[in-house]
């Protein structure tokens, strides 16, 4: 394959004109989808949870190769996997360090299981190879429906939890304190994201799910610090990414993950940059040190890891 | 009498065989600085969540003006322990106090208008209105306790309940944030229940101290309560302390606590 020819496969814009219509469906779906990654990924962020996407994804994929080999509905199977490993990880992952080993142990167990299934699954191979990296072109107006419908849920479920949840994600202590309550909040979340996982997988497959729901937050998080910003942008880098990806993908004979991965990989990049640009100009300290001495005491502070014991030492009555 | 702004009744708390305290009367009035002092584990921050209502009393009642106490009461302010945020949390100075006004309502905020001169008022009030837009993974210890200050006042609280607020600040940022808690009390009449390892860094401000230690308890003014004799009875061992130009020294606490009473440094503890 030369040059001409590769560059054909990935980037074909023949007949564009009229393909386009073909999908304007996949593209309002994507759109929808890529608002939900985006909303998500912010608490995603908050909360620390990369890896439980990562995990979350891996059994919603088991779910969705069962039901393709029972010959069900795989968004539904994709969504039981999902909900299913969510709310495992929710319940006995309380503390980070459990979650993570939970993650751990129900991750490869989930995959292992995917792959018997498509094993056993003795039709077209193009649908196994699409659970894994994403087929939304190929599904059908009804499918089409349920992952809005999910989507919508998802987008009003958060928009009902939102400050509780922010004040849950950012600061667990206080939010306890001042009687928002932490616990369900998060099994109420890890829920959400559940679903939001079993849906960006329709688009990017389960392997490039962090993609739709980390990558585009990151990003924001890079270049701005306020919550309503941050979320904005978040969506913003979402639905481009999507959105962009099936446009790119559409003349081609290419999935449109890697479309929809990379261009969510380049905002990132270019964020980081702005970032770092940002942060040597000091653009993030607006006004500058608050008192005089401070930005200096600060290092102070932190510099001293145990001050109790120090005091201990020096009060301790000489023999 | 006016209604105390916290009080317990014949409490007491235990945890399976361990008893923390027992049979502990207290009112605190409004306009009290009342310091908690003891060493670990002698349940000053077990006390601290019964009047939260994060925890059930073995046996007695606690009140929070004349109410039993009730999770997320709104007469209840709380600065916690300084813990610093991560650099990419994505909440500026206003955000974080923003919080303290309206974190714990249901939705997405809408009435944007006086919530944002409520939230500038606070910042106002601790000082910290210079940095008000900065990201607080970027501010110092001393910045982000003045905002936790500014999030404890937010709901105009009868009660302000500070658990070791000073600790990891430099002397700077402690005598700033004691008088600021120090002013809430005095100005707006809130009862302030400070828990804390180094009575120094506040002495000039505090009413009554209740001291735990060993299942015991004394409450009573500073003079009282820390002196050499009362503080030996506490600890069950000769404990000496001196007074030193305003400040309280103890000496030969038992080693099995980490409890410290700076040596006339209430800089650091």
């Amino acid at each position: 394959m030369d040059f001409s020819e590769l560059w054909g496969a990935v980037f074909n814009f023949q007949d564009y004109a009229e393909l386009l219509p073909l999908v304007r469906n996949s593209l309002l779906a994507g759109a929808v989808l890529g608002l939900v990654g985006g909303m998500v990924g912010v608490f995603v962020m908050m909360r620390d949870l990369a890896f439980a996407v990562h995990g979350i994804a891996e059994l919603s994929f088991a779910g969705a190769a069962f039901a393709l080999l029972i010959g069900a509905n795989v968004v539904f199977g994709s969504l039981a996997g999902s909900v299913v490993a969510a709310l495992i990880i929710g319940f006995l992952g309380v503390r980070a360090r459990d979650r993570n080993s939970i993650i751990g142990v129900v991750m490869p167990f989930g995959l292992g299981l995917g792959i018997l299934f498509l094993s056993l699954y003795q039709g077209r191979s193009a649908n196994k190879f699409g659970l894994l990296t994403g087929q939304i072109v190929a599904v059908d107006t009804v499918q089409l429906g349920l992952l809005t419908g999910c989507s919508v849920f998802v987008i009003l479920a958060l928009l009902a939890v939102w400050r509780p949840l922010t004040f849950a994600s950012v600061d667990p202590e206080l939010a306890e304190a001042r009687g928002v309550p932490v616990g369900k909040l998060g099994i109420a979340f890890m829920f959400l994201l559940g679903l939001a996982v079993a849906l960006s997988i329709q688009v990017v497959g389960a392997l490039l799910v962090l993609a739709l729901v980390i990558t585009p937050a990151a990003a924001a998080l890079r270049v701005a610090s306020s919550p309503r910003l941050v979320v904005l942008l978040s969506v913003l880098f979402a639905m481009v990414s999507v959105v962009g990806g099936i446009l790119l993908a559409l003349g081609g004979r290419i999935p449109i993950s890697p479309y929809v991965t990379t261009i969510s990989f380049v905002i990132y990049l270019v964020c980081r940059l702005v970032g770092g640009w940002r942060q040597r100009r000091g653009l993030d300290r607006k006004a500058g040190p608050a008192l005089p001495g401070v930005r200096v005491t600060a290092g102070v502070e932190r510099q001293d890891p145990a001050p109790a014991a120090k005091t201990a030492l020096r009060e301790r009555p000489n023999p | 009498m006016s209604t105390p702004a916290a009080s317990l009744q014949n409490a007491s708390l235990s945890f399976g065989n361990r008893v923390l305290w027992h049979d502990l009367d207290l009112q605190i009035n409004p306009g009290e600085f009342f310091a908690v002092l003891g060493p670990n584990g002698s349940g000053k921050t077990s006390l601290m969540r019964v009047l939260l209502g994060l925890q059930p009393l073995s046996h007695g009642t606690a009140q929070i003006d004349g109410r039993p106490v009730a999770r997320g009461s709104r007469d209840i302010g709380y600065i916690p322990q300084q813990k610093s945020f991560a650099p990419g949390t994505p909440l500026r100075a206003r955000d974080l106090v923003g919080l303290g006004v309206d974190g714990d309502r249901w939705g997405i905020r809408f009435r944007s208008r006086g919530f944002r001169r409520r939230v500038d008022e606070l910042l106002e009030q601790v000082g910290a209105t210079s940095y008000a837009d900065a990201p607080v993974g970027l501010l110092s210890g001393g910045e982000q306790q003045r905002l936790r200050a500014a999030q404890a006042l937010a709901t105009d609280p009868k009660v302000l309940l500070c658990d070791e607020p000073l600790l990891s600040l430099d002397l700077h940022h402690q005598q700033a944030v004691s008088s600021l808690i120090n002013r809430q009390c005095r100005v707006n009449g809130s009862a302030v229940v400070f828990v804390t390892h180094e009575i120094n860094p506040v002495i000039e401000y505090v009413d009554r101290v209740l001291y735990l230690a060993g299942g015991q308890f004394r409450v009573g003014a500073p003079e009282e309560v820390m002196t050499t004799e009362v503080l030996s009875a506490l600890y069950n061992s000769h404990v000496e302390v001196i007074r030193n130009k305003g400040r309280i020294v103890v000496l030969g606490l038992p080693d099995a606590t980490t409890h410290h009473h700076g040596a006339g440094q209430d800089g650091e503890q």
